[in-house]
């Protein structure tokens, strides 16, 4: 129990500069916390994330990753998010094949103007990765001649 | 945590109901087919609990007049319907003093004349699930 | 390598409450490529800005970080003061230490340890950044302006009068909105229509404004100051160039029994109509779902006895493509449908009303030619209930959340009028809340009180039920007095909600615009920029924006032109220089990233390459900066990694991660 109350994990959340970006401002201009263990990279839309910077995460020791874009349908860029979720539905399944459960990674639709959605959002994920503990490390994944 | 604040808690507990959600509308009160016999109106309920002095609730006369009809809780708009709010008073009462533990069927041989029928509708209610 | 110098904000102590700005100021100092680190107390002032400046100058800095607000806040002033001192505008990166980070966290030691993180990302980011120059694109000087409601008529004139063409687009057969159904304004009492018509007129007549009736936006591609509008005009089937607007037509024909949507369904109106009197265009339609000759074939009355020969039975619809500068959203409201409030018995009586349709009671044009009654019987009322609040302010799924805000000010307005017109009619007007904020309004709802003898009762009615006499019993509780009431009315008046009129959902998903889960159109920033939506090139008025009155609408519509205006007026505008940009060595040509391309920005070229001294012709993808908004959709959809985007490359952003990481 102590170890998994000391055990804080890194967790990179992908946000879309439209909408999930917004609603982590507004999640912080109306002060809900969530843990300071999830860190922020701001991304033109969730379709720009390639499935390479999951991997990379998981392979310098993330315990987590998640990703947040506009609703469907809501896509500053009409459709971006579409791409995220096919994309997303095959990397996550292809990831819990190799040992990243799916817990672990997320898929979360979060508007501009759902600070509270973020952060429910950012608590619940942080909880479960803090229970499911340390992730394993991924190797190198390029290939090597 | 005080007594006062500890039952508030445990009404909201039990009713489900946020009683800072109620922004004294008063659509509670509109229809309550027992408001002229309560000496707490409907509507005053969740002041109650907000006080937390769910003493003077569970002294109220209102306690018992309720008639559990729920049509606070069909209409709020807010969300905190007030009939769930005393029903769970009338709980913490019942609780207090003990031994409502029994199973279904030793209840009918001990229903007697001096039981509020409101009390029963409203464990009916509370239970049917 | 870069010589970055890193900026720690206080944001007075809204950063240094809780993270120790000395403490990231010293790590920052041991990154890679950092050579200079310094905080201070408000980094967006003239002095904060001035001392970016003196570093970059001092130090040779090639990139900046600075540690603050959200870069959607700030990032703009950091850059534009990056290149007052003679840096590319994107070198500079922020990193979010108050929304992200000191804003939600108490612990001062964990909320510097994410600062920290936070910094070293955002430094590992520029240490890849490049120097970016933002293109430029033209701007068509004409705005389109969707929906003809007061919002739209005033956002058109104030941009026709400043020189520029504007069309209107009404997807009603005329001009007018909401507006012209209101029989009375508060809190001054004039007439709606007689302050509206003109202004109808002014923009009928203005040779800059082009009024398209009974249409709608089709179809909107392209970006802020090169958008492409399809706008299907409906079939009308009346030649508008030969109608004279004698109104025979409508008087002639046999098919009157459609509802009058501009009655609210109170009244009927024929197949072939006009909506009101003052319509503008003074142009009438045949609704084909009523008109007796377009379902039987038989009939063709209209047609007889138009002299002008300007009935066109075999018109159909025109699609006209034009091109636009900037687009207005002025698509207004309705009042929500109150099937779920089944204890106000609107379903049930006639005599339970919406205020909007008391308006139309009221109107001298209406269904009862002005005089007030009871539409069950005619009689005319004695005891008249308003019911405030009625799907606003409601936390279940049956209402709205929201205030509709116009509410308490057309009930004091109705009741008022009521009392003057009938002093012996009784009105009751029960209230959670009177809000009254706006100048006059408080005196005006007080005037209604002492000087014409409302009864204002807080409470919220639990019920209304018809009773066997035709009267209405309506139930509430008198919150002040304790006391339950049960009072018998003649008629009631509900405050009903308004919400965006649902045509909203369809117009901002082809503007790509955002609307809140009200459906409400999202500002750029709420109170910064609130006539413009976070879409380039795309402005709000009236309603569609939020709940707001008249003066509100106009005033908005105002801003909304002045918005306009400013961007018509530039003859370029530079465009966003982080765009997707192929390397035309790892290019194959597969022609992916076209299909995912929402903007058609990619194209595919031959082209003479020369791949490490081997001289060929090839197949590449090509970007249009003008076109590319940015997404990334193609980086990730590319097969051979040949795709990237500027200002978040694939480089960049590994390098964010591996920072976080750490």
């Amino acid at each position: 129990m102590s170890v998994n109350e000391e055990f804080r994990p890194k967790i990179v959340a992908f946000c879309c500069n439209w909408c999930s970006y917004a609603g982590a401002d507004l999640a912080g201009s109306s002060r809900l916390a969530y843990p300071a263990d999830v860190k922020i990279i701001r991304v033109p839309c969730s379709c720009r994330v390639n499935p390479m910077f999951i991997l990379r995460a998981f392979e310098k020791g993330a315990d987590g990753v998640i990703l947040c874009g506009c609703h469907p349908g809501d896509c500053h860029y009409s459709t971006g998010n579409y791409y995220t979720r096919r994309r997303m539905t095959m990397l996550f399944s292809m990831l819990d094949f190799i040992g990243v459960e799916n817990g672990r990674t997320r898929v979360e639709w979060v508007s501009a103007a759902e600070g509270v959605k973020f952060s429910t959002t950012m608590n619940d994920f942080v909880a479960k990765i803090r229970s499911l503990g340390k992730n394993v490390r991924l190797g190198d994944l390029r290939c090597k001649d | 945590m005080s007594e006062k604040k500890n039952q508030a808690k445990m009404v909201q507990e039990i009713s489900g109901a946020n009683p800072y959600k109620c922004m004294k509308c008063g659509k509670c009160s509109a229809t309550c087919p027992s408001y002229d016999e309560m000496d707490i109106k409907p509507h005053q309920f969740v002041s109650y609990v907000q006080r937390g002095d769910i003493e003077a609730l569970a002294q109220s006369k209102s306690l018992w007049k309720c008639l559990s009809c729920f049509a606070c809780v069909e209409r709020c708009p807010r969300d905190v319907e007030p009939g769930r709010i005393i029903d769970a008073a009338r709980q913490i009462v019942v609780r207090q003093r003990g031994g409502n533990y029994l199973k279904a069927e030793e209840i009918p041989p001990l229903v007697d004349e001096d039981l509020p029928q409101q009390l029963l509708v409203s464990a009916y209610r509370r239970y049917k699930r | 390598m870069q010589r970055i110098g890193v900026f720690v904000c206080h944001c007075g102590s809204n950063i240094a409450a809780t993270v120790d700005v000395k403490k990231v100021v010293e790590m920052a100092r041991m990154e890679p490529g950092v050579v200079f680190a310094d905080d201070y107390q408000y980094m967006c002032s003239e002095a904060g800005q001035a001392k970016i400046g003196a570093a970059i100058k001092e130090h040779n800095l090639t990139g900046i970080v600075v540690c603050s607000c959200s870069p959607r806040m700030h990032e703009t002033t950091f850059r534009s003061c990056a290149k007052r001192y003679g840096l590319n505008p994107y070198m500079v990166e922020i990193a979010n230490i108050r929304e992200h980070c000191s804003w939600i966290h108490k612990d001062m030691q964990e909320a510097t340890e994410k600062a920290v993180i936070l910094a070293r990302a955002a430094i590992a980011k520029v240490n890849l950044n490049a120097p970016l120059q933002a293109g430029e694109s033209r701007v068509t000087k004409r705005a389109l302006v969707i929906g003809g409601g007061i919002a739209g008529i005033q956002t058109a004139l104030d941009i026709a009068d400043a020189g520029y063409e504007v069309d209107i687009v009404e997807k009603t057969p005329s001009i007018g909105g909401r507006m012209s159904q209101l029989d009375k304004t508060f809190p001054t009492l004039d007439c709606s229509a007689c302050i509206l018509t003109p202004k109808m007129v002014d923009a009928a007549g203005h040779e800059k404004i082009k009024i398209y009736t009974y249409s709608e936006v089709e179809k909107v591609s392209g970006f802020v100051g090169d958008f492409t509008v399809d706008i299907r005009k409906k079939a009308r089937s009346v030649d508008a160039t030969k109608c004279t607007g004698c109104g025979v037509c409508q008087e002639k024909c046999p098919s009157k029994k459609t509802p009058s949507e501009f009655n609210r369904g109170l009244g009927n109106r024929s197949a072939i109509y006009t909506p009101f009197a003052q319509a503008i265009p003074n142009v009438p339609v045949i609704d084909r779902e009523a008109c007796i000759k377009f379902k039987t074939g038989k009939c063709g009355v209209c047609e007889k006895v138009c002299q002008a020969g300007a009935i066109d039975y075999a018109q159909q619809d025109e699609i006209i493509t034009e091109k636009y500068g900037a687009i207005v959203v002025a698509t207004g409201f309705d009042t929500i449908k109150l099937d779920k409030y089944d204890e106000y018995a609107y379903n049930q009586s006639k005599d339970v009303i919406t205020s909007l349709e008391l308006e139309r009671v009221m109107n001298a044009a209406g269904p009862t030619k002005g005089h007030l009654e009871r539409l069950s019987d005619g009689k005319a009322p004695k005891e008249i209930v308003f019911i405030q609040c009625v799907g606003s302010r409601c936390a279940d799924a049956r209402g709205k959340g929201y205030c509709s805000k116009i509410c308490c000010m057309y009930t004091a307005k109705h009741a008022m009028l009521i009392r003057d017109k009938y002093p012996d009619v009784n009105v009751t007007v029960f209230y959670i809340d009177v809000r009254t904020p706006g100048k006059n309004f408080d005196e005006f709802y007080r005037r209604a009180v002492e000087e014409y003898g409302v009864n204002y009762i807080k409470g919220q009615v639990g019920k209304v039920a018809p009773q066997p006499d035709g009267s209405l019993l309506v139930q509430a509780a008198d919150l002040l007095d304790n006391r339950q009431i049960k009072m018998k009315a003649d008629m009631v008046v509900l405050a009903t909600a308004i919400e965006p009129d649902p045509s909203v959902r369809g117009i901002a998903t082809m503007l790509t615009a955002s609307i809140d889960t009200n459906n409400f159109l999202t500002e750029a920033h709420p109170k910064l920029r609130p006539v413009e939506s976070p879409t380039a090139g795309v402005f709000l008025s009236g309603v569609c924006q939020g709940p707001k009155d008249i003066p509100e609408t106009v005033a908005q519509a105002g801003a909304a032109a002045v918005k306009v205006i400013g961007l018509l007026a530039k003859d370029k505008l530079t465009t966003n220089p982080c765009t997707a940009k192929p390397d035309e060595l790892l290019c194959n040509g597969c022609g992916n990233c076209a299909k995912v391309c929402p903007y058609g920005a990619i194209t595919y070229e031959v082209r003479q390459i020369n791949d490490h001294g081997i001289r060929e012709e090839r197949r590449l993808a090509t970007v249009n900066n003008a076109l590319c908004q940015g997404c990334g959709a193609c980086t990730v959809t590319c097969p051979s990694g040949a795709m990237d985007l500027q200002g978040f490359s694939n480089r960049q952003l590994i390098a964010e991660v591996d920072a976080i990481c750490r």
